[in-house]
């Protein structure tokens, strides 16, 4: 599949976004962290621009960005309306949460109800983006059962890196979030880890013989395409990365996703409460960084199986 | 509404295509090309449609554009015994359409009363998640109006009753040379169409993807390269007892002929 820039930045920007208001949501309403005013500016900020950022970025591929209002109707069929009406639900309980955190100082009570209502859209809406690439059985490693869990995962770390700079810099349980931006890291990676290996051992969805109902005659292989050069279909699902790119691209989302931010997150738990801010923003930016290497993989490593009209023999 | 119709209708317009007999001319594919140009998605933009060249300057110059119709031509099976096979392939108006549920905005659906997918370039946001969603890319993106579009089964041609209705066929199905496409309600049993397919053991393309497709397609014949499996004997015993009838009657003539038949018949 063709790895769309506007779509990567979404998933990522919104994921960490969306992973962060889920931390704020239940922190604030649970009293771990300080329900001060630069605490709220500056994670609000934090959180409403990811999202909002990857959310305007997303219409960006859209033929019409003006008409995306009616991408909320169909939420009956569609996981992306679903997605779309999620999002936009999540902006009433988060918006409430962060006037009562911000402007009155209050993140418990009844503005607790809120954060935790916000924390639900959150995992509501991550779950909808990620089904969106779940359910379409045309492309098999998207049609796995680890994406759903992937997408959760990395939300949850990328948004725990975020929270944890927090509060080294305005306060908070920073121990705790330390701890869980690098077990969230940890489980990120065993997810992928493991999706990686089975989608590599995966049966293919379709081959050319199923695909033109020849498959009896022997080996079907593609003689003649039907255009000289490449049409849309071929241009958005035939994209291709070879093989010794994706592995060392797997290598590089590996070191800055997981294993730079472990040992940046190892060195703020070592160091004395509060004094952690350059290593844990150098964290955030490697995992964030290691995070998007993912997606464009989770792209580019994806085969349709409309491929296999166009010379593949399996997708 | 992005939702399957409840109650599936009883009628399924769709195509069968013959394996057997297509050439692989491209002729429907251009037809179809030229009267959707023209009709209900109208236009099917071409981009640098008089390039020659696949990239210019570090630019993608090549020729290309929207079809609704394209044409492959395989290879299947090894040596003396492998087959060639020109493949048409365009929308399948599928039972279980998923292009159609994962439309977010309703833009997709499919049609009661027929099967009939079709695309409305009125509400179509251009997310271009249907083609995704198709196994058969028959969905085809036109960047320049920034909506989907696809194959109509030409709506425009078989419900029109300004053409004739010997017309009132899809334009890929008109224009055939040979005869390798039909068209027709393949929800009916007895429908020619149906027939046909029941006959030749019609098939479905991925149908271990479930979506139903209802367009048929009709496998090559088996090869013939004995001439027992041209019953040629047969024909042959045959010609030579109708020739031994015949013969007879010349040979009781008279004259140069029958004298050169004589002689030659020694």
């Amino acid at each position: 599949m063709h790895p769309a820039s506007s779509v990567i930045f979404f998933t990522t920007a919104s994921g960490a976004g969306y992973g962060l208001l889920f931390l704020l949501g239940l922190a604030g309403s649970g009293g771990l962290v300080p329900a001060s005013l630069a605490f709220g500016l500056v994670g609000f900020t934090i959180a409403f621009g990811l999202i909002t950022a990857g959310l305007v970025a997303s219409t960006f591929h859209l033929g019409h960005p003006e008409r995306a209002w009616r991408a909320m109707s169909q939420w009956r069929s569609s996981w992306l309306s679903r997605e779309g009406v999620a999002a936009v639900l999540t902006y009433v309980p988060a918006g409430l949460f962060a006037v009562g955190w911000v402007f009155l100082s209050d993140a418990r009570g009844i503005w607790g109800v809120f954060g935790i209502l916000a924390a639900a859209g959150a995992v509501a809406t991550v779950v909808c983006t990620a089904m969106i690439y779940a359910s379409l059985k045309t492309i098999r490693q998207w049609h796995h059962p680890l994406v759903l869990p992937g997408y959760l995962v990395l939300a949850l770390y990328t948004g725990a890196l975020w929270m944890a700079l927090l509060t080294q810099a305005f306060g908070g349980a920073a121990d705790v979030f330390l701890w869980l931006a690098l077990l969230a890291g940890l489980a990120a990676a065993g997810v992928k880890a493991a999706y990686w290996q089975s989608v590599r051992d995966q049966r293919p969805a379709a081959t050319s013989g199923s695909a033109t109902g020849l498959g009896a005659l022997g080996t079907v292989r593609l003689l003649d395409g039907p255009s000289t050069s490449k049409n849309f279909v071929m241009r958005e699902m035939g994209y291709r990365i070879g093989r010794k790119h994706a592995q060392r691209l797997r290598q590089i989302a590996g070191v800055l996703g997981l294993a730079a931010p472990a040992v940046l997150l190892v060195i703020a738990i070592l160091l004395p409460n509060g004094s952690g801010t350059i290593p844990v923003f150098l964290a955030a930016l490697s995992g964030s960084a290691g995070v998007v290497v993912e997606r464009w993989l989770f792209f580019a490593e994806a085969t349709h199986v409309v491929t296999t009209y166009y010379g593949a023999e399996a997708a | 509404m992005t939702s399957l119709p409840e109650t599936a209708g009883a009628r399924k317009l769709g195509l069968v295509i013959d394996l057997d007999i297509c050439v692989g001319c491209h002729a429907c594919a251009v037809n179809c090309k030229e009267w959707n140009a023209g009709g209900h998605s109208a236009p099917l933009t071409d981009w640098n449609a008089y390039s020659g060249t696949e990239i210019e300057d570090g630019e993608d110059a090549g020729a290309w554009g929207v079809w609704f119709n394209r044409i492959h031509t395989f290879e299947a099976g090894e040596g003396a015994a492998s087959r060639t096979v020109h493949f048409p392939r365009s929308c399948l108006h599928c039972e279980q359409p998923a292009c159609v549920t994962v439309c977010p905005t309703g833009a997709s659906y499919k049609r009661e009363e027929d099967g009939i997918v079709l695309v409305n370039p009125d509400t179509c946001i251009g997310c271009k998640l249907c083609s995704w969603a198709c196994p058969y890319g028959a969905r085809e993106y036109d960047y320049t109006d920034g909506v989907m579009k696809k194959c109509t089964l030409c709506i425009d041609r078989i419900y029109n009753e300004n053409l004739e209705e010997v017309d009132r066929v899809p334009a890929c199905v008109s224009t055939c040379p040979v005869g390798a496409r039909h068209f027709g309600d393949l929800g009916d049993p007895d429908s020619s169409v149906s027939r046909l397919v029941a006959e030749r053991d019609g098939y479905d393309l991925m149908p271990e993807m479930g979506y139903k497709p209802v367009n048929k397609y009709l496998p090559p014949r088996p090869r013939r390269d004995s001439d027992g499996d041209y019953d040629a004997p047969t024909r042959l015993e045959q010609l030579a007892a109708e020739a031994a009838d015949t013969v007879p009657a010349n040979a009781g003539g008279s004259g140069l002929l029958a004298w050169v038949d004589a002689m030659l018949s020694r």
